[in-house]
């Protein structure tokens, strides 16, 4: 079943670009829209008989090494849901029919790369899935084909061809030390063995590649540039799903089901997490474009997954992997508020603008929720993800860290006050007096993603015991 | 043995003559051939898994996105192309120096890393590795084969067209 995860998006471009391109151009972005809900609805039916269901002939014809386990279930939910929401502003911010439907036929390569990424178990092929991820991504951030969008894609090709190196230099050597490219085989060779000097080597290696890739500071430079110059719903895309696919889901996966929570590696993943955390906030505070913003914001939130991976405990994956899940939402919610914004304004620059709540009143209250959730304030998501980073640093011992935490959200929850008060409230300039909302291909996505940021605050109790505590294995 | 010293000396050539040639499309041309040679050196250390990646990704895929992304750029004029090499020869031509020193340094250099290679899959039927041990990274390929063209397409053709 998990085959047709990547084998339907892929299939689908085929179909899509065959020669008769006038039918297939309007279906296109139908198609990104309804096989990214379809994946979401049936990851939500996880339990049910089809996920083990044989297809035929699909199923003895591909024989592919899938597994398809609770964080993988955690993170096919979140590319559905965001994959969803970039389809449906697509709609909206694309104008032209010919620019759609190429958006829309990278959007299920990109959907297929994804999947793949989630549910390999061979270091081998996680690469080849994170390279498609990385060609995909050079297009989408030029998309829009002027120099600022080109400098933001070229700085993105030069860091992930940079990172490509680590990576494949990391894998051989693992495929040197270990005879094996499999994770749980790699997983037993490194155990069986001390750390040699080719080890340290290939780890140390593996992981700068995926720190470039998440980017974690110091290797952050490519970010901000890619995320602030790429169109508004490539923005979205990149910010909620692909950066945390690419580079913080794959860090997670190899640093515990590979390399192990080795003591040495949990230090870097403090030291790191930390300086990310703080260089990420204090860096946002001083920008004045929106997108710009939410894209330290978003290097500095990373900081908390990475902070919180290296606590090493299973409470601490389990918050590290819920955090990954209620940013890649909150911050999807940012950049669409953003876009509504950049839409109905023409500007991003946030002195600008101001009093914006008053013509725009769901995308006001929308950004709130995100905002909020940001920074950690109760009963929003980002609150009870932030909770238990803090307990699984402070139950480990890690006091400074913990503190190092608290006192980032403050800053957090400065530079959105901040924000807030820039955009949405106050007296709304005559020039804007006449706009209104952007419109329900915006909107629904808007209302989408902070009913989900309310709704898991509100039924946290619930979801703990059942869904997130399990993730820490 | 003698014929793969043979072998490494072509690929040199072939990696210099990319490098050097003026012609944008001739260096690319060159780095498929580069790749071809290496592609050689691998079969005969008994890697063909390793060689048919090199040879479908490195000399198939790769050349044919230089070739198409290079066609439809602009090339730029000879007095141009002299500039640009002069000013390239001029900054970079200590790096094949350093590279020299590189290589002789760690070939004095005992390294301790206790690499255990694991055993050469001459026995193994090429086809067979492929479809059964490595069937998703052939897809993999097969995708990144065509986003690539759709990238070409996407950010050249129809810019060039408007």
């Amino acid at each position: 079943m998990s085959h047709l995860l990547i084998l339907v998006p892929f299939c689908c471009v085929i179909i899509l670009n065959l020669p008769i391109r006038k039918v297939m151009r309007s279906l296109a972005p139908v198609a990104a829209i309804v096989l990214s809900l379809l994946q979401v609805v049936m990851v939500l039916c996880f339990d049910c008989h089809f996920w083990q269901t044989q297809f035929g002939i699909i199923g003895t014809f591909f024989k592919f090494n899938l597994v398809v386990d609770r964080l993988a279930i955690l993170m096919l939910l979140c590319i559905g849901i965001v994959s969803f929401v970039t389809a449906v502003i697509a709609r909206v911010l694309i104008k032209e029919r010919k620019e759609r439907f190429d958006f829309a036929s990278l959007l299920l390569i990109s959907l297929s790369a994804l999947n793949g990424i989630v549910m390999v178990r061979d270091i081998f092929s996680l690469y080849v899935f994170l390279e498609i991820a990385a060609v995909i991504s050079f297009i989408l951030i030029a998309f829009k084909a002027n120099l600022l969008a080109y400098e933001g894609a070229f700085k993105y090709i030069i860091f992930s061809a940079i990172a490509s190196i680590f990576l494949l230099c990391g894998t051989s050597l693992l495929l040197i030390t270990s005879g094996s490219t499999d994770f749980s085989l790699i997983n037993a060779s490194l155990t069986a063995q001390a750390f040699s000097p080719s080890i340290i080597l290939a780890v140390g290696l593996f992981l700068v590649g995926l720190f470039i890739k998440a980017g974690v500071v110091p290797f952050h430079w490519w970010l901000p540039d890619a995320y602030s110059e790429a169109p508004s719903p490539v923005s979205v895309y990149l910010a909620g799903i692909v950066t945390k696919a690419v580079g913080v889901y794959a860090l997670i996966r190899v640093a515990v089901s590979v390399f192990g929570m080795h003591k040495s590696i949990c230090t870097v993943f403090l030291l790191l997490g930390a300086v990310t955390i703080v260089v990420g906030a204090v860096a946002a505070i001083t920008q004045t474009d929106f997108k710009r913003m939410l894209s330290y914001s978003s290097i500095s939130q990373v900081g908390y997954i990475i902070l919180a991976l290296g606590s090493a405990s299973p409470l601490g994956i389990a918050a590290a992997c819920f955090h990954l899940f209620n940013h890649a939402i909150f911050k999807s919610l940012l950049f669409v508020n953003a876009a509504a914004v950049e839409l109905q304004t023409g500007t991003r620059d946030m002195d600008k603008v101001s009093g914006l709540s008053q013509r725009m009143p769901i995308t006001g209250l929308t950004s709130v929720l995100g905002s909020l959730s940001c920074a950690g304030i109760p009963p929003l998501a980002g609150f009870w993800s932030k909770l238990l980073i803090v307990i699984a640093l402070l139950s480990t011992g890690h006091f400074v860290y913990a503190v190092v935490a608290v006192l980032a959200s403050v800053v957090t929850l400065g530079y959105f006050l901040v924000m807030q008060r820039k955009v949405f409230f106050g007296k709304i300039s005559e020039e804007f007096s006449n706009i209104k909302e952007a419109g329900l291909g915006i909107v629904v996505p808007e209302i989408i993603l902070a009913a989900i940021t309310v709704g898991i605050g509100i039924f946290f109790p619930v979801i703990l015991n059942r869904f997130i505590l399990p993730l820490g294995g | 043995m003698h014929l793969n010293y043979l072998i490494l000396v072509v690929l040199v050539l072939a990696a210099l003559w990319t490098v050097m040639t003026r012609s944008l499309i001739r260096a690319a041309i060159g780095l498929a051939a580069t790749s071809a040679v290496l592609t050689i050196i691998m079969f005969r250390l008994n890697s063909p898994l390793a060689a048919v990646f090199e040879l479908s990704v490195c000399a198939g895929l790769i050349s044919v996105l230089f070739v198409s992304t290079i066609s439809l750029t602009q090339p730029l004029n000879k007095e141009e192309v002299l500039a640009h090499m002069k000013e390239r020869l001029g900054r970079f031509w200590v790096l094949p120096f350093l590279v020299i020193a590189i290589g002789l340094t760690l070939s004095f250099i005992q390294f301790k890393l206790n690499l255990r290679l694991p055993a050469p899959e001459a026995e193994k039927d090429v086809r067979a590795v492929l479809w059964n041990l490595r069937q998703l990274d052939l897809l993999g390929q097969i995708i990144i084969l065509i986003t690539g063209v759709f990238g070409v397409v996407i950010l050249f053709r129809e810019r060039l067209k408007k």
